[in-house]
C-alpha cells in the first residue's frame, strides 16, 4: 500500500475531531453534573432569589410584589443595622490585623530554632481546631466581671480594678474581637511559618555573611517574600469575619442591649425570629456586594485566568 | 598562650535576646492555654467553691458531678437529658456527610484536573466563589425549597447542606492534590485502555491517601463544629451539639450552673481536640492544602 | 507504507496554534528522533501522535489506518515517559499488566508476555516490588516493559533518560538501540533535546524549532550538512564555529572573506549559485580546524586551553574573534602560543547571513 493520497477537508475533520471529543469526555461531564446543578440552583438560583426577595415586601412569608428599594432605605434608618456594620467595621479590621501581627510574630519567634517548637506550635493553633460556640463560651466565663478575670486580679489585691468590658455597651465587641484573635491567630501562625520554612536557606546565609541583623532580614526580605501566604490569611480572615456569627450569639447574644450585634445575625433574625423576610434578604444582598466586590477580582486572578494544563 | 585562643566549639551563651524570644512565647503560650485551662478547673469544681472566685485555682473538692450531669442531664430548653442527645445527633450528622461530601470532592476533582470539560473552569470559578460568600445569602431559599420537597427539618437535609456547603473546600482540595500528581501517569493510564472510571478506582485512588486523610480531618473538625446549619436545617429532633450547648449556657433559669456550663464545652470541644492533638501535623496540612496551595 | 504518518496536523490550545499544517511521514521499523530545545513543540507532536491531544485539523494514520479519531489505546502505540509514569500502588507485575487487563486479555497471555518483557529487560526479580522501591534506572527499565508487553507497532519515547544520572543514560541508551535492534519491525518514535542521544539512536532526525521542522535527515546529514544556522548551532558539541564574512568573486571561484582571513571555495558544493558581494557565515566545526605551521588563517594567538581527555579544545583568537579548536588530547599549547589556523573548505557550511539557510 503506498502512502493514501486522500486529503480530508480540515473543516469536516474539525467538526467530527468535536464529536470524538464530547463523546470521550461524557462521563466526566455527567460526574460534574450534580456539582453543575447545585451550582445552577443553589449557589446562582438561591442568591437570585434571595436578592429578588430584597425588592419585595415579604414579611412572614415570601411575595413576590416589587417595592423597589425601599427595604434598603429602611435598612439604613435601623439602628440596630447601622450598629452592626460599626460593628463588623471594628471587628474586621482589629480582628484582621491583630491576626496578622500576632501570627507573624509567632511565626517569626517559633522560626528561632526554640526548644519546644511543637508544643509551641500545638498550644497556638489548638483554639483553632474548637468552634466558635465553645470559643464564645469559654471567654464569656472567664471574662465575666462577677466570677472572672476582674474578681480574681481584685481578690489578688487590687480592688478597685475593673475589667467589665463583656457588660459594658461601648466596650463589649472588643471582648469579640479579643476571643476572635485568640481562635484565629493560630492558623494565621501557620501559614506564615509554612511560608518562613519556604524561604531560600541561601537568602539567610547570604545575609549572615553580609551582616544585616536579624530582624532586618523579616522586614526587608522575608516579609515581601510572605506577601502570597499574608494575601491567603487575610482572605481567609476576611471569610471569617463576614460569616462572624455563632461567636456572637455563645459570647453575647447581640447584647449588651445591641452593642455587639453584627450582620450575619441581623440577617438570621429577621428571617427566622423576627418574620421580616424582605428586610433580612436585603441585608444578606448587600453582605453579598460587600464580599463579592472584594473578592471577585482575587479569585478571577487566582483560579480563572491560570488555564488547567494542558493534557 | 594557647588556651586564650578560641578553639573548639564556641560556647554557647544564653543572651538577652533569646530570655526574650522565650519570655514573649511563654507569655504567648499562657494567653492561649488560660481558657482550656479554665475550663477545665471549673468543670471540676462544685458551684460553692466557684462562688468564690478564684477562677484559676485549682478545685479543692475534685468532683465530676458537673461532667456527668453535662452529659445526661442538663437542660436544653424545656428538655433536661443532657449534651449526649447533641453528641449522638452531632455523630449522626458527621459520618453520613463527611464520606459524601469527601466522594462528592475527590470525583469533582479528578474530572477537574485530568479531563478537560467544557465549561468546567466555569464551573469551578463560581464553585469557589461560592466558598466565600456569606451563607445568609442561601439560607432563606434552601429552607424554602426544602421545605416543598419535605425533606425540611431532617437529618437528610443536614447531610445535604452540609455535602453542598462542602463542595467547593473538597473540591478545591483534591483539585490541587491531582494537579500535583504527574500528568504522565494519567497519559500512561489513557494509552493502556483505562476510561474515567477504571482511571480513578485503579490509578488515582489508591494515590490519594494522603488527601482523604486532610480532607477526612477537615470535614470532621469543620462539620462537628457547625452551629448555623444545624441550627437551620436539622430541625428539633437533630440538633447538633453545638447548638445544644448553646442552649444549655444560655436557657438556664436561675443561677447558671457554670461548673455544667463549662463541663458541656469541654465535651462539645472533644472531638475537634482529640483529632487536632492525634493528627498533629496533618491538621497543619490540611489548613496549608485547603488554603495556602490554592 | 509508512509506519507513522502525520499529514498536514495543526493542535490549538484555545486560541494559540501550534504547527499550523505540519506534516511527517515515518517508515516502519524506523527509529526516529524529535529534536530541538523546550518548547519547540516535539513533546506536543507526539502526545498529538499518541492520541493525548486533540488535533485541531489534520490527520494522523498509524500503520496504513486513519487514527486521528481513535483512542490512544486503539492506535496500536507504546509510550515511555520522562518521569516514568510508574502507577505507584501497583506492583511491577501489576503496572506492567494493567493495560492488558484493561483490556480483558486472558490470564495466562498476560503471564506469557510480561514474564516475556521481563527477561528481556533483565527485571524478572523485580516483578513483586513496588516502584518506589527501585531506583531510576529501574524504574525507567519497567516502564519501558510497560511499553514492551502492549506489543504496539510503534514506541514512544518522551525524553525517557533525562531524569537520570550521567552513567545511567548512557547504559539505558545503549539498552533501548540494543531493543530496537532486536524487535526488528517496531517503528520507534523519540523525544528528546539531548542531541547525543539524536545521534546516537535515530536513522533519522527531525530538528525542530518554535514548531517548525528545521530538516529531517540522518544523522550524518544533520551534523554535516545542517540546513540552516539554528540547526548548525544546536546540534555538535563543542559548539560549531560561526565567522562572518562575504563572498567575492575572483578568477579561481567564489572566495570567503572575512578581514583578513580568506578562505577558496572553489570545493563547496553551493546549493544554488554564489552571487560575490552577498553577506554569510561560514560555519566549521571545531574537529574540521586544524593547527598547522603555516594554515590558512595565520596570526591566531591561544586564549584558553581545555583539555578533555581523548582531545583538547584550544580557544584561539586573531582579534577579529575567537574560534575553537579540536586537537588530538596529546597536543600541548600554553595560553598565548602564536598559532595559525587550518580550515578544510570540504567540511564547511555556508548560510546566508540574513534568512540563516544553507548556501
Amino acid at each position: 500500500m503506498a502512502t493514501i493520497p486522500i486529503r480530508v477537508p480540515n473543516l469536516a475533520a474539525s467538526r467530527t475531531t468535536a464529536r470524538s471529543r464530547i463523546r470521550k469526555r461524557l462521563p466526566a461531564a455527567f460526574a460534574l453534573l450534580p456539582t453543575a446543578l447545585v451550582v445552577l440552583v443553589v449557589y446562582i438560583g438561591c442568591m437570585l432569589w434571595t436578592v429578588r426577595l430584597s425588592f419585595t415586601s415579604s414579611t412572614l412569608l415570601p411575595k413576590l410584589d416589587w417595592v423597589g428599594l425601599a427595604q434598603y432605605s429602611r435598612l439604613f434608618a435601623n439602628d440596630r443595622f447601622l450598629t452592626s456594620v460599626e460593628n463588623i467595621a471594628i471587628f474586621g479590621v482589629l480582628f484582621i490585623s491583630g491576626c496578622l501581627i500576632l501570627g507573624f510574630l509567632l511565626a517569626v519567634f517559633i522560626d528561632q530554632n526554640v526548644r519546644g517548637e511543637g508544643v509551641f506550635r500545638t498550644v497556638f493553633l489548638y483554639p483553632y481546631a474548637m468552634s466558635f460556640v465553645v470559643t464564645g463560651v469559654a471567654w464569656q466565663w472567664f471574662l465575666n466581671p462577677g466570677l472572672g478575670l476582674q474578681k480574681l486580679v481584685r481578690d489578688l489585691g487590687f480592688p478597685n480594678f475593673t475589667f467589665d468590658w463583656i457588660v459594658n455597651q461601648d466596650m463589649a465587641i472588643y471582648t469579640i474581637v479579643i476571643a476572635g484573635l485568640w481562635h484565629g491567630a493560630g492558623l494565621t501562625m501557620a501559614i506564615l511559618l509554612a511560608g518562613l520554612r519556604g524561604v531560600d536557606e541561601d537568602l539567610w546565609k547570604a545575609a549572615k555573611v553580609d551582616g544585616i541583623p536579624t530582624w532586618r532580614v523579616y522586614v526587608s526580605i522575608v516579609l515581601p517574600l510572605l506577601r502570597p501566604m499574608v494575601i491567603t490569611a487575610t482572605v481567609l480572615l476576611t471569610t471569617g469575619v463576614v460569616k462572624l456569627y455563632d461567636l456572637v450569639v455563645a459570647m453575647t447574644l447581640g447584647g449588651p442591649g445591641i452593642a455587639t450585634e453584627v450582620p450575619a445575625k441581623f440577617v438570621m433574625d429577621h428571617l427566622f425570629e423576627r418574620n421580616n423576610i424582605a428586610l433580612g434578604t436585603a441585608t444578606a444582598t448587600i453582605m453579598l456586594i460587600a464580599v463579592v466586590s472584594v473578592l471577585a477580582p482575587w479569585v478571577y486572578a487566582r483560579y480563572v485566568r491560570p488555564q488547567g494544563r494542558h493534557a | 598562650m594557647n588556651a586564650a585562643q578560641p578553639q573548639g566549639r564556641r560556647p554557647r551563651r544564653l543572651t538577652p535576646g533569646r530570655i526574650g524570644v522565650y519570655v514573649f512565647l511563654i507569655s504567648a503560650a499562657l494567653f492561649f492555654l488560660l481558657p482550656l485551662w479554665i475550663m477545665v478547673v471549673t468543670s471540676l469544681k462544685p458551684m460553692e467553691e466557684i462562688r468564690l472566685g478564684n477562677i484559676l485555682a485549682l478545685p479543692q473538692m475534685l468532683t465530676f458531678e458537673a461532667w456527668s450531669k453535662a452529659w445526661s442531664s442538663a437542660c436544653t430548653g424545656l428538655e433536661c437529658h443532657g449534651i449526649s442527645v447533641g453528641f449522638w445527633n452531632s455523630v449522626r450528622i458527621l459520618i453520613p456527610s463527611v464520606i459524601f461530601s469527601i466522594i462528592a470532592g475527590a470525583i469533582n476533582g479528578y474530572a477537574l484536573s485530568f479531563w478537560r470539560v467544557k465549561g468546567a473552569n466555569i464551573l469551578f470559578g463560581v464553585l469557589l466563589l461560592g466558598a466565600f460568600i456569606p451563607y445568609q445569602v442561601f439560607l432563606y431559599p434552601l429552607v424554602r425549597i426544602f421545605s416543598m420537597t419535605g425533606i425540611y427539618n431532617s437529618l437528610t437535609c443536614i447531610v445535604l447542606v452540609h455535602v453542598i456547603f462542602g463542595l467547593p473546600t473538597m473540591t478545591l482540595l483534591f483539585r490541587n492534590y491531582y494537579a500535583g500528581l504527574p500528568i504522565e501517569l494519567f497519559k500512561a493510564a489513557r494509552i493502556d485502555g483505562g476510561g474515567f472510571w477504571s482511571i480513578f478506582f485503579q490509578v488515582i485512588l489508591p494515590m490519594s491517601t494522603p488527601i482523604l486523610v486532610v480532607a477526612t480531618i477537615l470535614q470532621v473538625t469543620g462539620i462537628w463544629n457547625d452551629f448555623i446549619f444545624g441550627l437551620t436545617f436539622a430541625g428539633r429532633e437533630n440538633l447538633p451539639m453545638t447548638v445544644q450547648l448553646n442552649n444549655i449556657v444560655h436557657s438556664t433559669q436561675g443561677e447558671r450552673a457554670y461548673n455544667v456550663d463549662m463541663a458541656a464545652t469541654m465535651l462539645a470541644a472533644l472531638v475537634p481536640l482529640v483529632i487536632y492533638f492525634v493528627s498533629g501535623r496533618w491538621f497543619v496540612r490540611g489548613i496549608a492544602a485547603g488554603a495556602v496551595k490554592g | 507504507m509508512s509506519a507513522v504518518s502525520v499529514r498536514d496536523v495543526t493542535v490549538a490550545f484555545e486560541a494559540f496554534r501550534v504547527f499550523d499544517g505540519l506534516s511527517l511521514d515515518i517508515e516502519e521499523g524506523e527509529f526516529i528522533v524529535l529534536l530541538g530545545p523546550s518548547g519547540c513543540g516535539k513533546s506536543t507532536l507526539l502526545n498529538a501522535i499518541a492520541g493525548l491531544l486533540d488535533v485541531a485539523s489534520g490527520q494522523i494514520w498509524i500503520g496504513g489506518k486513519n487514527v486521528t479519531w481513535e483512542e490512544p489505546k486503539d492506535r496500536g502505540i507504546a509510550m515511555v515517559f520522562q518521569s516514568y509514569a510508574l502507577y505507584p500502588r501497583m506492583s511491577v507485575r501489576e503496572n506492567m499488566s494493567f493495560g492488558l487487563r484493561m483490556a480483558k486479555t486472558p490470564k495466562p497471555e498476560i503471564e506469557r508476555r510480561v514474564n516475556q518483557a521481563a527477561e528481556l529487560l533483565q527485571i524478572t526479580h523485580l516483578l513483586d516490588r513496588r516502584p518506589d522501591q527501585l531506583s531510576g534506572g529501574q524504574r525507567q527499565r519497567v516502564a519501558i516493559g510497560r511499553a514492551l508487553v502492549r506489543d504496539a507497532a510503534v514506541f514512544l519515547f518522551d525524553e525517557p533518560l533525562s531524569n537520570l544520572d550521567a552513567k545511567l543514560r548512557n547504559e539505558l541508551r545503549v539498552e533501548i538501540k540494543r531493543l530496537h535492534a532486536r524487535l526488528g519491525k517496531t517503528t520507534m518514535v523519540y523525544v528528546t533535546h539531548d542531541q547525543i542521544e539524536a545521534m546516537t539512536l535515530a536513522d533519522r532526525i527531525v530538528v525542530l524549532k518554535e514548531q517548525k521542522v528545521q530538516q529531517i535527515g540522518s544523522p550524518d546529514e544533520i551534523y554535516r550538512r545542517p540546513a540552516n544556522l539554528f540547526v548548525a548551532g544546536f546540534v555538535g558539541s563543542p559548539q560549531m564555529n560561526f565567522v562572518k564574512g562575504r563572498i567575492e568573486g575572483s578568477g579561481a571561484g567564489p572566495e570567503f572573506v572575512s578581514g583578513k582571513r580568506r578562505l577558496s571555495l572553489a570545493g563547496y558544493q553551493f546549493t544554488d549559485a554564489p552571487q560575490p558581494g552577498r553577506e554569510v557565515v561560514l560555519g566549521v566545526r571545531p574537529e574540521h580546524l586544524d593547527i598547522l605551521e603555516a594554515g590558512t588563517w595565520p596570526d591566531f594567538k591561544v586564549d584558553i586551553v581545555e583539555p578533555m581527555g581523548a582531545d583538547t579544545v584550544i580557544w584561539c583568537s586573531d582579534g577579529e574573534g575567537s574560534i575553537q579548536v579540536r586537537t588530538s588530547g596529546s597536543k600541548r599549547t600554553a595560553r598565548g602560543e602564536a598559532l595559525s589556523v587550518g580550515v578544510d573548505p570540504a567540511q564547511i557550511s555556508l548560510f546566508a547571513a540574513d534568512s540563516g539557510d544553507r548556501l
